[in-house]
C-alpha cells in the first residue's frame, strides 16, 4: 500500500501504524528512544534521591515542608485522564474515525495544558512562599532539574501532539499520518510512566520524610 | 505484517470483526485506567493517613507504583500486543541500566 494512498474505511488496515516500512522503523526507533529516556530520567531520579534534603543551612525548606498532597493529587488525576484520552485517541484511529481521534488529542492537549499551569503554579510558590529556587541548595537543584524535565517533556509533546492535530487536520487519516499518531501517544504514555514515579518518589516519599 | 490482516474476503465482515476487536481492546484499557485510579488513589491515602511508619509505606507505595506502570506499558503502550519484541528489549535494558544508576548513586552519598 502506497503511504499517501487515499483511505477508505473498508482498506485501512488492522495495524495502520506499521504497516510502511517508515512506520515499521519509526515504532522501532522510537522504542529505542523510550529505553534511552528511562536511564536519562533514572539518573536524574538518582541525583534528586543522593542529594535530598541537602540544605546548606536548617532553615531551608525540606521535601516535607514543601509538598501538599492535594496539589500532587490534582496533577496526578489529570495527567492520568490524560493518558486515557490518547488511548481513546487511539482507539479510533483504529477505527478509522479521524474527526473522533482528533476530539480525543485535543482533550488530552486540554489536560495537559492544565497540568503544566499547575505545575508552573506550584514551582512560582515554592520560590515565593519558600524561597525555594534552583540555585538555593542541592537538594532544589536536583528537585527542579527532575521535576523539570519532565515538565519539559509535557510542553514538548504538548507542541507535538497539537502540531500533528493542526497539520493533518484536513488530510485526513492515511498510512503517513497514523505511525506520526501513534508514535506522539506512546510519548504522552511515557510521560505519565515518568510521572507515577516522580508523585510517588518525590511528592509522596517526600511527605514521609 | 501482512498476516495481521485478517482477510475473509468479505470487507464488511473483517470491519465488524476487528471493531469487535478494537472495542474489546478498549474495554481492558478501560479497566486498567480504573485499576490505576485505584492504585493511586491507595498510595496517596497511605501517606495521607499518616498512621503508618516509613518503614512500611516506603516500598509500598513504590510496589504500587511499579505495578501502575506495568499497566500502563503493557496496557495502554501495548507492550502486551504481538510484535513487541524489541521494546521489550529496549524498556528492559534501560531499566536494568536505570536501577544500577540509582543503586549506584544511593550508595555512594549514604549520609
Amino acid at each position: 500500500m502506497h503511504a499517501e494512498e487515499k483511505m477508505t474505511l473498508e482498506k485501512w488496515p488492522a495495524s495502520p501504524e506499521k504497516q510502511t516500512l517508515e512506520g515499521k522503523n519509526k515504532f522501532v526507533g522510537f522504542w529505542l528512544f523510550l529505553g534511552g529516556e528511562t536511564v536519562l530520567f533514572a539518573s536524574l531520579f538518582a541525583t534528586y534521591l543522593a542529594l535530598k534534603d541537602s540544605v546548606p543551612n536548617s532553615d531551608m525548606p525540606l521535601a516535607k515542608d514543601l509538598f501538599e498532597i492535594p496539589l500532587v493529587f490534582t496533577m496526578t488525576m489529570i495527567l492520568l485522564t490524560s493518558s486515557l484520552t490518547s488511548v481513546y485517541a487511539m482507539y479510533h484511529m483504529k477505527n478509522f474515525n479521524f474527526k473522533k481521534m482528533q476530539l480525543w488529542l485535543v482533550i488530552t492537549v486540554l489536560l495537559g495544558l492544565s497540568f503544566l499551569g499547575l505545575e508552573i503554579y506550584e514551582f512560582n510558590h515554592y520560590v515565593h512562599e519558600f524561597g525555594h529556587t534552583f540555585t538555593s541548595s542541592a537538594f532544589s537543584s536536583a528537585f527542579y532539574t527532575l521535576v523539570g524535565f519532565h515538565g519539559a517533556h509535557v510542553a514538548f509533546g504538548l507542541a507535538w501532539i497539537l502540531a500533528l492535530v493542526i497539520r493533518n487536520n484536513k488530510r485526513g487519516l492515511n498510512l503517513y499520518n497514523a505511525p506520526k499518531f501513534y508514535i506522539a501517544s506512546l510519548y504522552w504514555h511515557f510521560i505519565d510512566v515518568v510521572w507515577v514515579f516522580i508523585f510517588t518518589v518525590v511528592y509522596l516519599m517526600g511527605m514521609v520524610g | 505484517m501482512t498476516n495481521e490482516q485478517l482477510n475473509s474476503g468479505n470487507p464488511r465482515v473483517d470491519i465488524e470483526y476487528r471493531r469487535k476487536k478494537n472495542a474489546e481492546e478498549m474495554k481492558h484499557q478501560v479497566i486498567s485506567f480504573a485499576l490505576m485510579i485505584f492504585l493511586t488513589l491507595v498510595a496517596f491515602v497511605a501517606v495521607a493517613y499518616e498512621g503508618f511508619s516509613g518503614w512500611f509505606i516506603v516500598p509500598f507505595i513504590l510496589i504500587l507504583a511499579v505495578v501502575q506502570v506495568i499497566f500502563q506499558l503493557y496496557y495502554f503502550m501495548h507492550m502486551s500486543n504481538e510484535g513487541h519484541e524489541a521494546p521489550k528489549l529496549f524498556m528492559y535494558s534501560g531499566m536494568v541500566v536505570g536501577f544500577v544508576t540509582i543503586i549506584c548513586y544511593m550508595t555512594i552519598i549514604w549520609w
